[in-house]
């Protein structure tokens, strides 16, 4: 069963060939029997799982079952889960139970999905290699030596593992579509807007999106139907209006005109990796797709651009953590001041103290105008280089990140070669567009990710050219050959 | 742009981190880098750019003004690290 689709999975429990509790102490049991090796979940529930389980085939037994009911999902320790711990990757938030539940939660409960566990990552979201968790670093289930990415690297993880059939994930720079190209498998950031920011503990206001991790574009969109949506209060959440995600996956890629920016295959681009995302292309060609030669000349300013609006947002909202109304307070504090500042300094890790004064500093007086108001002004330049290019081409494609994933270890003590892990993800949230990433080869045994940006609100045919290149392709069917065993 | 130390320790007063003396070098250090890789955007002419706060350049929803939430106040306290009497307790602050 753990090397089924979600679509087969809703099969199987709709044609009772299997129930949800079944299918849900499969997943536990690999769980408490693989997950050592990789660190993925933070916190499992298995009485909550299989008691949700057991409500899911009740359900499908009285024939008003979801495509989502009674599947097992694993959720980013971002999304507030009421009664069940949510840490945020951080010793902050080590002790912090939701009284309720991220607007997210309450659409897979709606549909009658199964909370599996919470996964790890990098700590309040801020890292390219899950190393940043105070749970400890992830590790890739292709080789365990290396980074799963980050920041949802415990969902990539556990997707890969088949630990979880699907999971959820949230990006502010690459966050899902990183650890997606890292680990092998298939991840969408919707449109800004797209997906209820209610109940995800907030990184980057203006950037954070959430979306599902799978090992397909179709398992994709049927989690992305159960997730998207307007929430009214979420009052950065658009009023546009969704669409069925699963309806064109079928359809054709004839004379879809897919722009290749030549920014992003340049000089950092790993060979091998380039080589990859060629014959990827080549796919899509001999689909129907024109390849277009395209220009996003503002790249080179997304990495720094980013790190100042990032920071800045992260530094406003983590504010919240004072040790007075919830998470960690320091002990014996001798005064209020005390008590923030070492509250402060015990909760949080190195790269979230990082960026809380970078963005500090960006926004205190002086520094303004020359931080947060040039970098913002940049990032109308960078969105416009988009809004230019899409007027040629209906897609963007190039790779999902430099080269396959890296050592664990390699970039963690130097954060500038860590952010520039993001350089071709980073532009499509400061666009507020939407991107995925899809299984496009094996580097060494490393998988790599084939990144697919489309027009605001354009994810319906983004994941119909995915599910196309997939009918055409194998690599997300291919699992790491330590999984593939008899003993997994 | 370098970035001295007390320049350090003023923004992380402000942003009421606390650095011991042992960290303070490896954090300025590490932030001079940051601020350096960051420094790039000064070379760009945005002289009539808008700046953008939101990618969509959405303007922020007004609602009608009605009570919506229920009181969940007790949840709320229930999770507090120190409450009293419906209160939210910190270290004394007046005398």
């Amino acid at each position: 069963m753990h090397n089924k689709s979600v679509a087969e999975l809703a099969q199987g429990l709709h044609a009772k060939q299997f129930s949800s509790e079944e299918l849900t102490r499969c997943f536990l049991d690999r769980i408490t029997r693989l997950d050592s090796d990789y660190n993925s979940f933070i916190t499992v529930d298995a009485e909550a799982a299989l008691a949700s389980a057991r409500r899911a085939d009740q359900r499908l037994a009285s024939g008003d079952g979801t495509a989502l009911t009674g599947i097992p999902i694993a959720h980013k320790d971002i999304f507030c889960t009421s009664g069940m711990r949510t840490s945020c990757g951080s010793r902050m938030l080590d002790n912090f139970v939701p009284p309720y539940d991220a607007t997210l939660i309450q659409h897979f409960n709606r549909d009658g999905a199964v909370i599996l566990g919470k996964t790890n990552m990098d700590e309040f979201a801020m890292g390219s290699s899950n190393e940043n968790s105070y749970y400890g670093a992830v590790r890739n289930p292709w080789h365990t030596d290396l980074v799963p990415g980050g920041s949802s690297g415990g969902s990539a993880a556990a997707v890969a593992a088949m630990l979880a059939p699907a999971a959820t994930g949230t990006d502010t720079g690459g966050s899902i579509r990183q650890p997606a190209a890292f680990c092998g498998i298939t991840g969408i950031k919707p449109t800004y807007g797209r997906v209820s920011r209610l109940g995800m503990v907030a990184f980057a206001s203006s950037l954070d999106q959430a979306g599902p991790l799978g090992h397909s574009a179709e398992d994709c969109a049927l989690l992305l139907n159960c997730m998207a949506g307007h929430d009214p209060r979420d009052s950065t959440s658009s009023e546009a209006p969704t669409e069925d995600y699963c309806q064109q996956l079928d359809n054709s890629l004839e004379g879809l005109r897919i722009g290749l920016p030549r920014e992003y295959f340049g000089d950092g681009l790993d060979a091998a990796t380039a080589n990859c995302i060629e014959l990827a292309l080549k796919t899509l060609e001999a689909q129907g797709a024109t390849l277009v030669d395209v220009s996003l000349p503002h790249s080179h300013l997304t990495i720094p651009a980013y790190y100042v609006i990032a920071p800045a947002e992260a530094s406003t909202n983590l504010s919240r953590f004072d040790g007075v109304r919830y998470g960690h307070r320091c002990d014996q504090p001798v005064d209020l001041h005390d008590m923030y500042t070492r509250t402060r300094e015990e909760g949080f890790g190195d790269e979230v103290k990082r960026r809380i004064l970078v963005g500090t500093y960006a926004l205190s007086a002086g520094y303004y105008d020359a931080y947060y108001k040039k970098a913002q002004q940049v990032r109308r330049l960078i969105k416009q280089d988009f809004v230019d290019c899409f007027e040629q081409v209906d897609i963007i494609a190039g790779p999902t990140t430099p080269g396959p994933a890296f050592a664990l270890g390699a970039k963690s003590n130097d954060p500038v070669a860590m952010y520039l892990e993001d350089v071709y993800t980073l532009a499509v949230n400061l666009a507020g567009l939407p991107g995925m990433s899809v299984p496009a080869g094996l580097v060494e045994g490393k998988p790599v990710g084939l990144q697919l940006i489309g027009r605001h609100f354009g994810e319906a045919r983004l994941l119909n050219v995915a599910h196309r290149f997939q009918q055409a392709t194998d690599w997300h069917q291919q699992r790491p050959a330590a999984l593939t065993g008899g003993n997994a | 742009m370098a970035i001295e130390q007390d320049e350090i320790a003023k923004i992380a007063e402000l942003a009421r981190i606390r650095i011991s003396p042992q960290q303070m070098g490896d954090v300025t250090q590490r932030i001079t880098e940051i601020l350096h890789m960051v420094d790039q955007l000064q070379a760009v002419d945005t002289a009539d750019v808008e700046p953008m706060a939101n990618p969509l350049d959405a303007v922020q929803r007004l609602r009608a003004d009605e009570v919506t939430e229920q009181n969940h106040r007790d949840a709320f306290q229930a999770i507090a690290p120190a409450v009293e009497n419906g209160l939210y307790l910190v270290p004394k602050v007046i005398e």
